[in-house]
């Protein structure tokens, strides 16, 4: 039998996501908190909490509370490990929650990169971004811009020690697109083959632009409180049974092998711990999905499949709709929406709520739920559970 | 005519002077501790792998192998416009240190993991020099 719960999740709310132009970050916060405290059965004077995740345009800072109108709280911070935050944040949550320092508390992200007259590529490509002093300069003087070539470069000696293959990571697209295609909250709806997948064009080898998440405009707000509480609360209660992080480090050593081998292994391990469970009893994974790749090492670093076999273990579809592992059935970052660690922390609600629909998989008993962020520098684990465990 | 956008030039400052100044005169400096003998990049005051405080710089011997690299075919800056296709990689250096560089002298098709590379040192104007990479030949 699983342990007990830490903590319950009573409300989400996620925003239309997309291209949706003229609206600011704090602003899609608050239609995100409004639609899960409305969810949830809940008014914004419950709320004593909130969790804010920093975004990469740094628009989401501690004046959020005040454009946001929460008042008298106490618990209130901007907190930054990039895609790994929001599994965190949750863990935080529950933490400070049986504490005693707050009862319910907001976590939320909020992202508008997207304007009209750029293309998603470019969302984040600021000049801010590539600063030129000092040895930060020799990025931008080499042309390492953004993280998709930190990716592309971890892939890249994944497949030299393992045989890695282009269909193995387009079997990951191209299952995600299925499962979005189910999702009311998806933005990539039209259909992909692995042949779509192939004719994609290169963003940096060997990525193509069908291996990459989307950019979105939108936000995710999720509320969290005591198990005592839920009870008297609208929704199924999700509780989160099992949690942990691991930031594995890079001090640019050769010994280490961050891009193959990740904080996921040892977070993971530490998640299963404190949930009571193992492996076995996960029945749907919903998984941080930056690109592909990220998918796969995940998988193999939770321990799904050895190292280094990541590639022929998806290879069957058993991560897309009618497979032995469902995983990212929302569509993930690649067609669902791009919204860090609440995307996956978001489905993985859904699911556990039985609330799916159309996409709801069959065993919802225990579902693991990853963040990750920088270039596979932060990681994040979450174990959600329709039962409270005990 | 057009005119060619330029690439962004690193600015050396007071802590990373002493990389910069190696590299116009042909040499790769890297920090080395007293401590613990280890190699560390790119520039900090203290040792990452023992956090002593004496580091000193030293010049590498500038060879290494090819860990992994990566082709990027977007243009995030208009410097690099007339470059796309180009490779951005990561070199193991004999002194234990990865860093971030550009192979050169190599079409992208012909770069290999584990292939024996070599620094060489390119003037990217204002004055300032990068290492870059070139294969071992020979």
């Amino acid at each position: 039998m699983a342990n007990t719960s830490k903590g319950a999740i009573v409300g989400l709310g996620v925003t239309p996501m997309g291209r949706i132009y003229g609206r600011r970050a704090v602003d899609f916060a608050a239609e995100a908190i409004a639609l899960a405290l409305e969810d949830a059965g809940l008014q914004k004077s419950d709320v004593d909490g909130l969790l804010i995740n920093a975004n990469i345009p740094n628009d989401m800072l501690p004046g959020a509370q005040m454009t946001l109108g929460l008042e008298n709280l106490t618990l209130m911070n901007v907190m930054s490990a990039y895609g790994s935050t929001g599994g965190s944040m949750m863990q935080y949550a529950c933490m400070a929650i049986r504490e005693g320092l707050a009862t319910t508390v907001v976590l939320v992200y909020a992202d508008a990169p997207l304007t009209p007259s750029r293309g998603a590529g470019q969302s984040y490509a600021g000049p801010h971004r590539f600063p030129l002093g000092g040895m930060t300069g020799l990025k931008a003087a080499y042309g390492d811009f953004g993280a998709n070539l930190g990716y592309a470069m971890a892939a890249q000696r994944h497949m030299h020690l393992y045989g890695t293959t282009e269909d193995q990571l387009g079997t990951i697209a191209v299952g995600q697109r299925q499962w979005a295609q189910m999702s009311p909250w998806a933005q990539m709806k039209a259909p992909m083959t692995m042949a779509d997948h192939h004719a994609s064009r290169w963003i940096a080898e060997p990525l193509r632009l069908f291996d990459c998440c989307l950019v979105s405009n939108g936000a995710v707000a999720i509320i969290v409180t005591s198990v005592e509480r839920a009870r008297d609360l609208k929704q199924p209660p999700v509780h989160v049974l099992g949690y942990a992080q691991c930031a594995p480090g890079d001090n640019a050593s050769t010994a280490r092998h961050p891009g193959v081998e990740t904080g996921a292994k040892r977070s993971g391990e530490a998640a299963f711990r404190m949930a009571g469970i193992t492996r076995a009893d996960i029945g749907s994974c919903q998984l941080y999905d930056c690109y592909t790749y990220t998918v796969l090492v995940t998988l193999e670093d939770y321990g799904f499949c050895a190292k280094g076999e990541g590639g022929p273990f998806v290879a069957d579809g058993k991560l897309a709709p009618g497979g032995a592992l469902p995983t990212n059935t929302g569509g993930g970052q690649l067609s669902g929406y791009y919204m860090w660690s609440f995307t996956p922390m978001s489905e993985a609600i859904v699911q556990a709520r039985g609330q799916g629909g159309a996409r709801q998989v069959a065993n919802n008993d225990f579902i693991l739920v990853s963040g990750n962020g920088g270039i596979l520098n932060y990681h994040s684990t979450l174990i959600f559970s329709p039962h409270a465990g005990g | 005519m057009s005119q060619t956008a330029t690439k962004p030039v690193p600015v050396p400052d007071e802590v990373s002077a002493p990389f910069f100044d190696g590299a116009r005169e042909g040499r790769l400096m890297l920090q080395h501790c007293a401590a613990c003998e280890k190699w560390s990049f790119p520039v900090r005051e203290r040792c990452p792998h023992c956090m002593g405080a004496k580091l000193a710089w030293r010049a590498a011997s500038g060879r290494g192998t090819l860990y992994t690299f990566a082709i990027m075919h977007q243009v995030m800056n208009p410097g690099f416009a007339a470059d796309v296709p180009y490779n951005v990689s990561q070199i193991d250096l004999d002194e234990g240190v990865r860093m971030v560089c550009n192979i050169v002298g190599l079409a992208n098709d012909a770069l290999r993991i584990g292939m024996a590379v070599e620094a060489v040192f390119e003037d990217v104007g204002d004055g300032v020099s990068i290492p870059k990479f070139r294969p071992v030949t020979g």
